[in-house]
């Protein structure tokens, strides 16, 4: 499967090699690739200092550059306030129009998403790690810093080295009770943190083929947690139909050869697969959750939020779940959708009634508890149930804080029981 | 950037994530020296107060992954770190640190080979690091040359405004 002729390419490296304006692009080959979008939430206020400082005037392409603040939104200390000025005076400097201010607002990928402004076949950067989550459009989106995204607006071009790809070939149906966040918690537990630094990781197969968009986001969004460039799932129609209202430029799709290379391939069956998590202090430290419910977890708190499970179908699934059952006592539940879209369609559909009637906090749409940086941060010695993507020591919080990763629907269960619960026993 | 750095080593371990170099609660500081005061208080606590120009960070597999906050480079420059070692790096971090103009080298074993305390000798050319006090040294395939020119430029601050000025000049002189 690994063997190749030499002249089939993967979906990462035609997409580099178009970026790059060549016609075969082999890994470890250095590309000044043409970025397609390029998107800043706060950690873009720090880019407008070496903008400067290299003595840039004018941004490459207005219409490709997107600004989503997320982190503290509405601002929450004065250094957010700051940040959010710095970029406002920016964007009106440099005459940017794509500017997802309070009120607009939501976590940055999901305004990348639901906005249509990465497709098939584009090469998307972002000054926040987890831009990968757009890779799962068909599209090279990966993580940068803000001095290089100065240069990115400067230039409308970056280097990057042509990743080796690891496939991850997915069959088998989910059983009740599991999601596409066990999936990669599962892949995770088997890759690590480090297995798949500087690669491109393609996840392909019919269960793959099966997935909705927001299921496919999920899954792509935690490569990041396995050090990875980008995630990416293939074109197809579901991509296009998902796409084709929203999309804000043409679509532009390149599929991996069939005589591809692969740096390694992973093969997972889904069939039987039980509901996964990860403990503290690492996404990769994963194991099956009945294992873990054996040992009576309490949770201080719960969180149902972040860029990687925070999309409606998520919140839906959630408060399916909530419905007829309290919080319980002890337990702070915070729930946050992850862009104003998906508040309202919660306000709309009576999600937020569900939440807040069982007991629930429900906040405004932004990165919310997961960062340990606005609200819902840990003392020590708590515990957290949480749907987002990171649990190294001090992620949101106190370094003694112990959390632990999970599917929405298992965070819910979570908050009903006050301890970890394997979300089948309340379906 | 000198062919030759030498620093007194610090030593961390394997997975320490950016929230353990700079912690999300400092994340809307953005003058360099205020966050240098915050530098690994959760990695390693004592480093912000003891640490001193020239130092090395020598770090196990995976250093600085998590985020793409570039206050974890930015406070290791204002602090006047040397070199940053490790056995493998985050990708978004070697890139960030880089850019800054920090020397930024993954040698497989290099975190063995040292102690806290110990002084590294870094020979970037030769592809080579050397603990001074026991002898033992690891070596590495020298950086592309596309890293060591944005090193050689300074950054890539300086790199860019290298190619800006140019192509003004270019524009003027048509």
């Amino acid at each position: 499967m690994t063997a190749s002729n030499g002249h089939g390419m993967n979906m990462a490296e035609k997409i580099l090699a178009r970026a790059g304006g060549l016609d075969h692009v082999v890994p470890g080959q250095i590309v000044e690739g043409n970025v397609d979008l390029a998107m800043m939430h706060e950690q873009g206020a720090q880019t407008v200092l070496p903008f400067h400082q290299m003595g840039a005037e004018t941004v490459w392409d207005p219409d490709r550059v997107v600004i989503a603040i997320d982190h503290w939104v509405p601002a929450s200390t004065e250094g957010a306030a700051v940040l959010h000025r710095i970029l406002r005076k920016f964007a009106a400097e440099t005459h940017l129009p794509h500017f997802y201010d309070v009120g607009n607002h939501g976590i940055c990928h999901q305004i990348l998403a639901e906005n249509g402004w990465v497709v098939p076949g584009d090469l998307a950067v972002g000054t926040d790690s987890h831009t990968n989550m757009l890779g799962a459009m068909g599209a090279v989106a990966a993580g940068i810093g803000p001095t290089e995204m100065a240069a990115v607006l400067a230039l409308g071009r970056l280097w990057l080295k042509v990743p080796p790809t690891i496939q991850v070939r997915v069959r088998g149906t989910f059983g009740p009770g599991v999601f596409a966040k066990d999936l990669i918690l599962r892949i995770l537990g088997e890759v690590k943190t480090t297995g798949a630094t500087y690669k491109a990781v393609e996840f392909t197969g019919p269960t793959i083929a099966a997935l909705s968009m927001p299921e496919r986001f999920t899954i792509c969004n935690m490569t990041t947690e396995m050090g990875a460039k980008t995630g990416m799932v293939a074109p197809d129609e579901t991509t296009f139909d998902y796409l084709r209202p929203i999309a804000k430029h043409s679509m532009h799709p390149l599929l991996s050869d069939a005589d591809a290379t692969y740096e390694r391939v992973i093969d997972i069956d889904v069939t039987d697969m039980p509901p996964m998590v990860a403990c503290p202090y690492s996404p990769d430290n994963v194991r099956p959750l009945p294992d873990v419910v054996r040992e009576h977890v309490r949770v201080d708190q719960v969180f149902l939020g972040s860029c990687t499970n925070a999309r409606i179908e998520d919140l839906r699934e959630g408060a399916a779940m909530m419905k007829g059952h309290k919080v319980a006592p002890g337990v702070r539940f915070i729930v946050s959708p992850a862009s104003t879209k998906i508040y309202q369609q919660c306000l709309a559909e009576g999600i937020i009634e569900t939440f807040t009637e069982a007991g629930a906090v429900f906040t405004n749409s932004s990165c919310s508890a997961c960062f340990g940086g606005n609200m819902g941060i840990l003392a020590p010695e708590e515990v957290c149930a949480s749907s987002s993507n990171r649990n190294f020591p001090g992620r949101m919080g106190a370094k003694e804080a112990r959390i632990y990763l999970l599917s929405p629907a298992a965070t819910v269960a979570a908050a009903i029981r006050g301890e970890l619960t394997d979300p089948r026993d309340l379906m | 950037m000198k062919d030759v750095i030498e620093g007194r080593v610090w030593v961390l371990g394997t997975d320490v994530d950016t929230d353990q170099i700079i912690s999300g609660k400092y994340l809307t500081i953005i003058d360099p020296n205020e966050l240098k005061k915050h530098v690994f208080e959760i990695a390693l606590p004592e480093f912000a107060a003891e640490a001193r120009a020239g130092d090395i960070i020598v770090a196990e597999e995976n250093f600085a992954c998590g985020s793409s906050r570039e206050h974890a480079p930015q406070a290791m420059r204002a602090i006047g770190v040397g070199a940053v070692l490790a056995d493998s790096f985050a990708r978004i971090f070697y890139r960030n640190a880089i850019n800054l103009g920090i020397p930024t080298v993954e040698a497989k074993g290099v975190r063995r080979i040292f102690e806290k305390g110990d002084t590294a000798r870094i020979e970037m050319s030769a592809g080579r690091i050397t603990n001074l006090r026991t002898g033992a040294f690891v070596t590495f395939p020298p950086l592309p040359h596309h890293l060591l020119d944005l090193l050689e430029a300074g950054g890539l601050v300086e790199k860019v405004r290298a190619e800006l000025e140019a192509r003004k000049a270019a524009a003027g002189a048509a």
